[in-house]
């Protein structure tokens, strides 16, 4: 019998079911297994063997999966406040019951946290190293105002990552393995470079995928970053999304793309389905979004302040000059109608900029920017009719833009 | 004949616009969706108009209760919908700002009367008609006894609160101290235009600024928006239907193919 090449989807699946069942194994031989902040330096743990698991992924599938309510409202029953970021609710709700139907984790031996992607997460992981009594490495990127980054910032980093080395060699009892970080670092590489290569395809008109497409394959880029498996996903999307533009196929098969949008912060992930009906009623798809670009880290493989300046680099750590600057140029690549923000009560620093970035790229782009407000897994933040009217109202106004009437 | 029907979460409205865009009838009903005053005012203002329901060649349906209105051709959002009926009465508005029972909106509206742009309140019920009903709950009072109220008042009071709860304790703890209904009423009034004048500034206030809604009957509100903008600001003769307004327009537009 033949073997049947599997798709895309069904491989991304297939490999999130082997992120979650592995760590699951892992523990149970013995292996050290780490919760880590979403965009912490992989690499430098894979040379360890430590097996990581990412509990914003996990919220993320408790979210859309419906089950972060109950999470949620057990941490706020044990006393944490409803103004606390909903990843970091459903986690500590998760860490006290340490079972749910969607998705489970092994507990950790060992917390990670970098906080370039928010500050907030900072004072999650503390609380869980205390909570849990475990020992916490910390890499501290903090925000930047400036355009550019300054050689002290990345040095700053690079000299954190030394010692997180030093830390790991002595909880390990094992010594850093130079040729295996190298070989890491090359994977993370392809793989960054492949996950661009597959965004930028929405470049094209009508693009080939939808945006929520790229939410869902976004999970294993947030988990596979390191892994070879992770490049032959990227590989096999590319060349699937490429045949896709080849015959001529849009994002949906039984609708034309009208509006080009980027959408701006996290998806709703209790609303996936509503949202995504939503934007598809009035042909509204998203080909652009930070969100999707977070992960694509490339840099010099063997150079450890290219590798710092990635980590330090990422636009959750910029001033709003730098998200501007992002938003305008991708309207101008992704040839977009209009942007979407995601007003997210959990993000503080996402909520900081919204109304200025809004201001802003209007005024340079003329293009119409609409603000909703929602939480990326609290369902009790997001109406779907108010989100609705948003969207209708934007669409309309699209038209407008479009034929002129 | 061309229907405009606008179903908001507090009143119902409908108008009617002939062939050449004359306006032949404009109703109100002060219940929202979810009740049969869609239906109703429909069959209120054929009545005035003498028409039946076979004589409207396109209808177009807006606001909070579109969704569920089964017989129209299309729905549009409020926001098209006022923009389109405010500049077919103000040729040069820039600015319109509705305040609805359930939402408050600012649309900015371009050189050609087209929607440049639009912000609506978050999910937060500050800034919405909601708010001047709960007020008016507490001082007492019918809601549009509330301007009355605010006409005689002699000191500005401040309800800073934006969530309409704590707002309500605010205004009780106010009065307890001695703070006079008249002075409260206008606070309530003063706290709804800073919110709303505050949201428009996002956008910019450009002249000429309409209001339209049911709240613009109000005159407290018009004289608070007025202080807290600068800006003088225009009321239609029945502010109330200018959405239905709108919704009419579009549909004649659609029904006749004439954009």
């Amino acid at each position: 019998m033949s073997e049947t090449k599997l798709t895309a989807k069904a491989l991304l699946n297939q490999m999130m079911t082997e992120h979650y069942q592995g760590a699951i194994a892992a523990k149970e031989k013995g292996q050290p297994v780490a919760w880590a902040a979403s965009v912490s330096p992989q690499e430098i743990f894979e040379v360890f063997d430590i097996y990581l698991v990412y509990p914003e992924n996990q919220g993320a599938a408790i979210g859309a999966r419906r089950e972060s309510q109950k999470l949620i409202e057990h941490a706020e029953g044990k006393g944490y406040s409803s103004d606390l970021c909903s990843y970091a609710r459903v986690n500590f709700g998760y860490a006290d019951i340490r079972h749910c139907e969607a998705e489970n984790i092994p507990m950790p031996d060992l917390l990670i946290c970098a906080n370039n992607i928010c500050t907030e997460i900072m004072k999650w992981y503390e609380n869980l190293a205390k909570e849990l009594k475990l020992p916490l490495i910390f890499f501290d990127c903090p925000y930047s105002l400036e355009m550019d980054q300054t050689e002290n910032r990345v040095r700053y980093v690079a000299d954190q990552f030394q010692d997180a080395i030093r830390q790991l060699e002595a909880f390990t009892g094992k010594p850093f393995d130079e040729e295996k970080f190298r070989k890491v670092q090359e994977i993370s590489n392809e793989n960054g470079r492949l996950w661009h290569s597959v965004i930028r395809l929405c470049q094209n008109k009508p693009s080939p995928l939808n945006g929520f497409d790229l939410f869902n394959y976004m999970a294993t880029m947030v988990v596979n970053r390191g892994k070879e498996k992770g490049t032959e996903l990227y590989k096999l999307m590319y060349d699937e999304f490429s045949a896709k533009i080849q015959s001529g196929q849009g994002p949906w098969k039984d609708r034309e793309e009208r509006f080009r949008v980027i959408w701006e912060g996290i998806a709703c992930w209790p609303y996936l389905s509503d949202t995504f009906k939503t934007l598809k009623r009035y042909g509204i798809n998203i080909v652009a979004s930070s969100y999707f670009d977070g992960w694509g880290l490339t840099y010099e493989v063997g150079n450890l302040r290219s590798m710092a300046a990635a980590y330090d680099g990422l636009h959750l750590d910029r001033g709003i000059e730098f998200k501007v600057r992002q938003l305008v140029d991708w309207v101008r690549q992704y040839q977009c109608d209009g942007v979407i923000i995601h007003s997210n009560r959990s993000c503080k620093i996402m909520d900081f900029w919204n109304y200025e970035v809004q201001r802003q790229v209007e005024k340079i782009t003329g293009k119409p920017v609409v603000i909703f407000d929602g939480d990326q897994t609290d369902p009790r933040a997001f109406s779907p009719a108010q989100f609705e009217t948003r969207i209708q109202a934007f669409a309309e106004t699209m038209e407008q833009y479009t034929t002129g009437s | 004949m061309y229907l405009g029907i606008d179903i908001g979460s507090s009143s119902s409205k409908a108008v009617i616009l002939d062939a050449r865009g004359k306006i032949l009838a404009g109703e109100v009903i002060n219940l929202g969706t979810g009740s049969k005053a869609g239906a109703e005012v429909v069959e209120r203002a054929l009545a005035a108009a003498g028409l039946r329901r076979d004589d409207v060649r396109y209808t177009v349906v807006t606001g909070y209760g579109r969704m569920k209105y089964a017989g129209a051709d299309k729905q549009i959002t409020e926001i098209t919908c006022h923009g389109k009926g405010v500049v077919s009465l103000y040729p040069k508005a820039r600015t319109v700002i509705d305040i609805g029972g359930q939402d408050a909106k600012c649309i900015r509206l371009d050189e050609r009367g087209r929607v440049a742009n639009f912000v609506m309140n978050d999910k937060c019920a500050a800034g919405t008609g909601r708010f001047l009903e709960v007020m008016a709950r507490v001082l007492d009072c019918e809601i549009h006894a509330l301007e009355e109220l605010a006409e005689r008042a002699k000191t500005t009071i401040s309800i800073s609160s934006t969530c309409t709860v704590f707002a309500e304790s605010e205004v009780i703890s106010q009065l307890s101290q001695g703070a006079s209904r008249e002075d409260v009423a206008y606070g309530a009034h003063k706290s709804i235009a800073r919110r709303v004048v505050a949201m428009a500034e996002r956008i910019g206030i450009m002249d000429q600024v309409v209001m339209t809604g049911g709240v613009s009957l109000n005159r407290g509100i018009l004289r608070a928006l007025r202080e807290e903008s600068g800006k003088r600001i225009y009321v239609p003769e029945s502010p109330q239907t200018i959405g239905a307004l709108g919704a009419a327009i579009l549909a004649r537009q659609n029904g006749s193919g004439s954009f």
